[in-house]
């Protein structure tokens, strides 16, 4: 049997062993275990194609993982930054790949690379980290002290030894929330790679360990970023955005009985015009319970500035749910100045300058602009959701949308919208606006906050497309639906931004293209006007039926639509 | 021939992992996850003096009845007027420092409550090289409140005598220790509990020590069955209550000087103040004092200070020299008051 071992593959040769020793059931071996350990070899061979080695010249580099067919990697902001926008990749295939940097978030310790020249690579599946135990197998793929000089990674196994870790920012920024400790090896050049459970899924990123005394080598507790953090982000940093961190626009601490109250809070953030005040007890975040600061921190620190979460609170003994818009942790220019800190660029000034040296490949991948880590991909994120809003778009045209119908509260209401005029009568007046001028003159109807101006950008971006209207593009990936309105809701969609006429909005895209929610701000720091359309259950192609009209914790009106033309006559 | 042999060999290696498979299967009644989480519960985070430099202010500790008593590693950590202990699922209580056996460097400590989930020591018994274990402690302080402390998998290696120094200093005890192959013993790791696939106490994570013999840091665990003896000796008040010299310091705050802080690798043992009311303050110390003989023994640095202080028995006297404006002067302290007493 051992005559027919195929020519020199160290892989193929442990299976002909292992096959061998399968052979001799003479000496007992429990099926059980022999199975056990070939799923195990099936499951780090696979896993080990996917790993990245990163090269990034004479700074050094790391390690990735590979998340889609089409070369989109996961690995480390610290791993990167010296490389700069473009950088060469290696997979345990033996071949060297150019790559092209997508996305940063350098809080989290995240970005997001592109490997080039296939459609075909082999690619890692984000679990539920929330799913993960202390106990569990787990094992690393990476890159240790730039061992893979053939490419093919390195393995190091152990066990979860800690879950939802809390560890402090190295420096001003690397908060590592809610991390997942481990005590498989994690060495210096492993971050980045892929932390996997024992069915091979991908449940972190390694980038962490604990280095004191003994030098920097593994002493047994190595960190990894969690994958639903990764998830949370993933949409940020697919858009090839500088992702931000969230905060509350307050802190907490940990009072003299142990609960965690308000400390301070800045009067003019989201959270206090939604009603968070000093000494509130916070009871849970984003449907995670709070029971200590760093639990506080690990729920704040996974999720990207932007997203509406609730919050409950008990506020003088009562409790209270609060439905929040996160804020951002630092400032465009802030984070711009944290990515290029550490760029090795001779200009000094970030990933933005030396692009005429960057490889042709590259070259036409790459776009700079300011708040965003490559423009390039924004562009291919906005147009992939332009192409499902047209697809989705069906009869809708250029003539004027009327909406009408009955208002839960009671009454009748007709809104027309066409290139030139908004109107909208209500039980309680008629208000319009000036389509075509500028959108934030009059936040229309009072009290609103701006709902024409929001149907005007709907329609717009319906009928013009994404790439027409103002200055649009891709913000990330969002719950669904924070308020709980639509029953069909609960997963993700789509976010574009806008900025057009005098106001910013964000729409909501589901995965067939139509647009679920509109938030538009008239002014900044004040709440916006939220629109959240949803179809009638059975309606195959997801008409909208139903509008509801919320101003911060208020609810403007409930519109039960029973007509509606978006156009359909016009061409 | 040769060929006999490989094959030989490698059927060895089949048996053996079958053996230690079976053993694995007949011990996996209960997921791991779930031995692991009871481990857990009967394994404490201990708060006490230092946060200087290598010297952390923290250490782990394994509960060892239902009504609080707690064994951990003798350590600086413990020189504390307060020890804060937090249990797994984040109860807060102040611990006592019951004594110490300065042989085998064990504190015994107690909380009061009642009900605890804690390791028996009575059924203890050796393990033997080979046997998979897994380590509990809160190594680099990465837990905190009701957080669970980190776990850790590994074989005992081999069972031999502890020969490791700390420091210049050799470690007071010499007996047998199950060597790990794993990176337990790091900062905050000291008494953390070692248990075997089945969650029974195998032993307890020492200091932080390096061998003599090479240098290299340890990794190990004091047995069980030296916990159960030195616990009961303790208990019994077989073993001295006391300190040893040399193995820790002790602050002088004990009897009331306050030192500046030890900063420099040899910080001049300067008083910065006196606690009102202490023994200090009752025999006349003041700040800006210099500090040069503990007990007749001259002292140069703040840390010979401590280590003379540590080698004085309670009730010893206590008396302090100091320079002060240019003259020696000498005061009686009083006796030296034990550890964990307020001054």
């Amino acid at each position: 049997m051992i005559l027919h071992v195929p020519p020199p593959c160290l892989q193929t040769l442990l299976a002909c062993v292992a096959a061998a020793l399968l052979a001799t059931p003479a000496v007992g071996v429990d099926p059980i275990v022999l199975e056990a350990e070939a799923r195990r070899v099936e499951v780090i061979r696979a896993a080990t194609d996917t790993a990245v080695a990163i090269f990034a010249g004479s700074s050094g580099g790391g390690s990735g993982v590979l998340i889609t067919a089409d070369g989109y990697a996961l690995t480390n902001f610290h791993v990167v930054q010296p490389a700069g926008v473009a950088m060469t990749c290696g997979l345990a295939d033996g071949r060297l790949y150019e790559a092209v940097l997508v996305g940063l978030d350098p809080t989290g310790d995240v970005a997001l690379i592109k490997l080039l020249g296939r459609d075909d690579f082999p690619f890692a599946t984000l679990a539920d980290s929330d799913e993960v135990e202390v106990g569990d197998w787990c094992f690393a793929a990476g890159n240790p002290f730039l061992l893979a000089t053939d490419l093919v990674p390195s393995i190091s196994a152990g066990i979860v030894s800690g879950t939802h870790r809390y560890q402090f920012p190295a420096g001003t920024i690397l908060e590592y929330a809610d991390c997942l400790q481990v005590d498989a090896a994690i060495n210096p050049g492993n971050s980045g790679g892929g932390l996997f459970d024992a069915a091979g899924q991908l449940i972190g990123v390694n980038g962490r360990a604990s280095f004191e005394k003994r030098g920097r080598v593994n002493v047994g507790a190595g960190y990894a970023i969690s994958a639903n953090q990764l998830r949370n982000f993933l949409g940020c940093l697919r858009g090839g955005r500088l992702c931000d961190h969230a905060t509350l626009g307050a802190t907490v601490a940990t009072a003299a009985d142990g609960r965690v109250v308000v400390s301070d809070i800045l009067e003019t953030s989201d959270t206090w015009r939604q009603g968070l005040r000093y000494d509130d007890e916070i009871v849970s975040l984003a449907g995670r319970s709070v029971r200590t600061v760093n639990a506080f921190k690990n729920v704040l620190g996974t999720l990207p500035a932007g997203w509406q979460v609730p919050l409950v609170v008990r506020q003088g003994g009562r409790r209270q749910e609060l439905l929040v818009r996160l804020a951002r942790v630092h400032a465009a220019a802030e984070l711009a100045a944290i990515v290029t800190a550490g760029a090795e660029q001779p200009e000094g000034a970030g990933p933005a300058a030396g692009e005429s040296e960057l490889p042709a490949a590259v070259r036409d991948l790459y776009e700079a602009r300011p708040g965003f880590t490559n423009y390039h991909f924004n562009v291919v994120e906005r147009d992939r959701v332009g192409r499902a809003i047209a697809a989705a778009r069906g009869k809708a045209g250029k003539g004027p949308w009327v909406l009408a119908g009955q208002m839960e509260e009671g009454g009748e209401f007709r809104i027309e919208v066409s290139d030139s005029l908004a109107v909208i009568d209500l039980p309680t007046g008629t208000s319009e606006l000036d389509a075509g001028g500028e959108l934030d003159a009059s936040p229309v109807p009072p009290g609103s906050g701006g709902l024409l101006a929001a149907l005007v950008v709907w329609r717009r971006i319906v009928v013009e497309g994404p790439a027409a209207v103002g200055r649009t593009t891709y913000w990330g990936r969002a719950p669904r639906d924070p308020r709980g309105i639509d029953p069909a809701g609960g997963d993700s969609v789509d976010v574009l931004e806008t900025v057009v006429a005098g106001v910013e909005a964000r729409l909501a895209v589901d995965a067939g293209g139509r647009i679920v929610g509109v938030d538009l701000w008239t002014a900044a720091d004040a709440d916006p006007c939220e629109v959240r359309i949803t179809a009638a259950a059975d309606d195959k192609a997801g008409r909208p039926a139903r509008l509801e009209v919320w101003r911060g914790s208020e609810r403007f009106g409930t519109f039960l639509l029973e007509t509606v033309d978006l156009g359909e006559a016009a061409p | 021939m040769i060929r006999l042999k490989l094959r030989l060999l490698l059927q060895l290696v089949v048996v053996g992992g079958g053996i230690a498979a079976v053993a694995a299967a007949a011990v996996a009644d209960t997921p791991p996850q779930q031995v692991i989480a009871q481990a857990a519960r009967k394994v404490v985070k201990l708060y006490g003096a230092g946060g200087l430099r290598s010297l952390e202010g923290y250490q782990s500790g394994i509960l060892v009845s239902p009504d609080g008593v707690i064994l951990t590693a003798a350590s600086t950590v413990l020189d504390s007027e307060q020890i804060d202990c937090v249990l797994d699922d984040g109860r807060r209580y102040v611990a006592r420092l019951v004594g110490v056996d300065p042989r085998r460097e064990l504190a015994v400590l107690r909380i009061d409550a009642t009900d605890l989930p804690a390791f028996p020591l009575a059924a203890a018994d050796s393990v033997a090289p080979g046997t998979r274990v897994y380590a509990l402690s809160n190594m680099f302080g990465v837990a905190v409140g009701d957080e669970r402390v980190t776990v850790q998998r590994g074989v005992v290696a081999v069972v031999a005598p502890l020969e490791a120094r700390r420091g210049a200093a050799e470690a007071p005890y010499r007996g047998d220790v199950y060597v790990l192959d794993c990176t337990t013993n790091n900062p905050g790791s000291p008494g953390g509990a070692v248990v075997d696939a089945r969650g029974r106490l195998v032993g307890m994570l020492g200091k932080e020590l390096r061998s003599t013999a090479s240098g290299i840091w340890l990794n190990y665990a004091l047995p069980v069955t030296e916990l159960a003896a030195g616990s009961d000796a303790v208990l019994t008040g077989t073993a001295a209550a006391a300190i040893p010299v040399d193995a820790t310091r002790l602050d002088p705050r004990i009897v009331g000087a306050v030192l500046v802080p030890d900063l420099l690798d040899r910080t001049p043992p300067f008083v910065e103040s006196v606690d009102p009311g202490s023994a200090a303050a009752r025999a006349g110390l003041r700040s800006d004092d210099l500090v040069i003989a503990v007990g007749g023994r001259s002292v140069s640095t703040r840390a010979a200070v401590e280590q003379a202080l540590g080698g004085l028995a309670v009730g010893d006297p206590v008396r302090i020299t100091v320079i002060r404006a240019g003259s020696l002067e000498e005061f009686d302290l009083g006796p030296r008051p034990p550890a964990g007493e307020q001054p």
